[in-house]
């Protein structure tokens, strides 16, 4: 009963300091527009303050929307991803999704493609992440080690890089070398209502069947045969945590980059408070992740506003030292 | 070197004409300027093919037939390109050749070491710089007097816009150039903007250079001409700011001119034909501001 309580207040708490960070990233920016003028623009719009309804409708809330969704996308798949492979390391970018999804949009935008079809962003990002999840759990296996899962990832991660910065490198157009850093690091600078609506759908879709595997993988905490005995299909849950992580994770790279560490930090943070169950590590772990993603983005805007520093960065100077110490702790435990 | 001497034996027709013009006297250049002259960089490739001697400039850099770069890509089909490394520049034995400052800057080193003359030239930021580059472009070639007359060309029908009249209020314009790039003092596009009368926003921001201008200040600043760069024809996510939602909206409102890529990476006598479509902008302007009035 107490433990329900605690789950229930955390979930609050998780969703005010995320209520609270997207409202702070539609009511801060470069432009610094009055509170009361920035809401009555949102809100009502407004005669005589075009400008300002433009900034408020088309510049800064798509902004936030993404910053929401992306960052619930990478939390939510992490934590699936952790729970179904049982490896503390398995996070999106880590393990090369993100970066082969930034390889399927890369080829989509500059072969032109998605300029003829605006869906084939989506989907060829889609695409992408779904065969880097297929590479890793195929390589996992039933008893994938942590290292397993780590090698795969690296091999996955530096082939998509490589191809995309080749693809790039390739183009005639001479911006679009420059964009390496965009799709390997992610931002959400410039980003419009477009980009919410093509990712959207996928990313919802993504986050249901995410979330449909919460049941299978507590049994799964119990191991793969008692898991079995309990009813649950294990095919089932793998086509869930597979394809869930593939749109959720696809479409979010496809608008946003690849934006590392926030599938792999967020989760560990949240486990302790949640007790073992990997069920309720789900939800939080989505809202943590929209909170680091729209802190982080944030924290873009007020560093350093006039430099387009990239979202990437900061993830990863919050989650790289952290990812020391998991290895560090996880070398602890298989000695 | 089979390779090299049928190239040379192509251009050998130019090489004899040259001869016989300097013999003539007619060529203008004097005896020691340089015969065999190799460009490695965009702008020094154009200036130099405006200015030297037929057969004295024996090749430029492959980026001079870029159209989207260089304003000169169809002349620069008549020259040999090389790729502007020192390996490939070496081996055309040049008596003298022309970089940039930014640029090629280990090519030049390695060329100055092998006891090539190099002559170097800074990216021009204003009128007065083309001017300038463009007579020292002459004395290196020993070709003073056409570079004399492309840069009095140009320097005339710059004062002739400047002492243009001003009437009313100022035309406010902002250049937007991928991934939100604007042009303050010390660059190119800003000295095209005063020159065509236009008062840039980013320069009233205390804005240098190059800087990133975000959308939704440009918005609030709210600009009388959107001035945009050209596209290249392959897509990039830098350029696609320029098709956001709200720019197509305050497009509606304001007025709108694209300026070509190649009229302000370089500084060149051709950069002011740009000036001229941005003159155009801002006369609609002040004209749609008169009948706006009665």
């Amino acid at each position: 009963m107490t433990e329900d309580r605690r789950f229930a207040l955390l979930l609050t708490g998780l969703s005010l300091v995320t209520l609270g960070l997207f409202a702070a990233s539609l009511l801060i920016g470069p432009a610094g527009l009055r509170i009361g003028e920035s809401l009555n623009a949102l809100l009502f719009g407004g005669a005589g303050h075009e400008a300002t309804v433009l900034v408020m409708r088309e510049i800064r809330l798509p902004r936030a929307i993404l910053g929401l969704m992306v960052g619930a996308s990478l939390g939510l798949s992490g934590a699936v991803l952790q729970g179904y492979l049982r490896n503390p390391l398995a996070e999106p970018g880590l393990i090369g999704i993100s970066g082969s999804a930034s390889l399927g949009a890369v080829l989509a935008i500059y072969t032109g493609m998605a300029a003829a079809l605006p869906l084939a962003l989506p989907l060829m990002a889609l695409a992408g992440a779904l065969l880097a999840v297929l590479v890793v759990f195929a390589i996992a296996g039933r008893r994938g080690g942590s290292l397993t899962v780590i090698l795969a990832g690296i091999a996955v991660s530096s082939l998509a890089g490589a191809l995309v910065s080749l693809a790039l490198n390739l183009s005639p157009n001479p911006f679009a070398a420059l964009e390496i850093v965009f799709w390997m690091l992610g931002s959400l600078a410039d980003r419009s209502m477009q980009h919410v609506g093509l990712a959207a759908p996928f990313m919802l879709v993504g986050w249901l069947l995410l979330a449909g595997a919460g049941r299978g993988l507590d049994a799964l905490t119990l191991g793969e045969d008692a898991a079995a005995a309990l009813g649950v299909r294990l095919g089932r849950v793998r086509l869930l945590a597979v394809v869930g992580t593939a749109l959720a994770v696809g479409a979010a790279t496809a608008v946003a980059g690849a934006i590392g560490f926030v599938g792999l930090v967020v989760p560990h943070l949240l486990r302790p408070l949640v007790g073992a169950q990997p069920s309720r590590l789900l939800p939080a772990s989505a809202l943590g992740g929209a909170a680091l993603l729209l802190a982080s983005d944030l924290a873009v805007r007020l560093i350093a506003p006039d430099r387009d520093l990239k979202l990437g960065v900061v993830t990863a100077l919050v989650g790289a030292p952290f990812f020391v110490w998991l290895v560090l702790k996880t070398r602890r435990e298989t000695l | 070197m089979l390779w090299l001497r049928s190239k040379t034996a192509r251009f050998l027709p130019g090489r004899f004409l040259l001869v016989l013009l300097s013999l003539c006297g007619l060529a203008g250049t004097s005896w020691a300027a340089p015969a065999r002259v190799v460009s490695v960089n965009l702008c020094t490739d154009q200036m130099a093919m405006m200015i030297a001697a037929p057969g004295q400039l024996r090749a430029i850099s492959i980026l001079a037939r870029d159209k989207r770069s260089s304003a000169m890509a169809a002349a620069a089909e008549l020259y040999p390109v090389t790729s502007g490394q020192a390996e490939d520049v070496f081996r055309l034995d040049p008596d003298l050749v022309l970089a940039g400052t930014y640029t090629t800057a280990v090519t030049v080193q390695m060329l100055t070491r092998l006891g090539v003359r190099v002559e170097l030239f800074e990216p021009a930021t204003s009128f007065a710089a083309i001017a300038a580059n463009l007579r020292r472009m002459g004395q290196v070639l020993g070709r003073e007097a056409v570079a004399e007359q492309l840069a009095v060309e140009m320097e005339t029908a710059v004062a002739a816009l400047s002492s243009g009249p001003s009437a009313g209020p100022a035309v406010r314009a902002v250049f937007l150039d991928a991934n939100s790039y604007t042009a303050g003092p010390g660059n190119l596009v800003h000295a095209m903007l005063q020159t065509a009368g236009l008062e840039n926003i980013a320069a009233s921001r205390g804005l240098l250079g190059t800087a990133r201008l975000p959308l939704e200040v440009l918005l609030l600043a709210k600009p009388d001409i959107l001035i945009t760069a050209s596209r290249f024809d392959a897509p990039s996510v830098g350029e696609a700011v320029l098709d956001h939602p709200a720019l197509a909206e305050l497009r509606h409102r304001t007025g709108a001119a694209v300026i070509a890529g190649q009229s302000y990476t370089c500084g060149l006598p051709q950069t002011l034909a740009a000036v001229q479509a941005l003159v155009a902008a801002r006369e609609a302007v002040q004209a749609r501001r008169l009948s706006a009035r009665d």
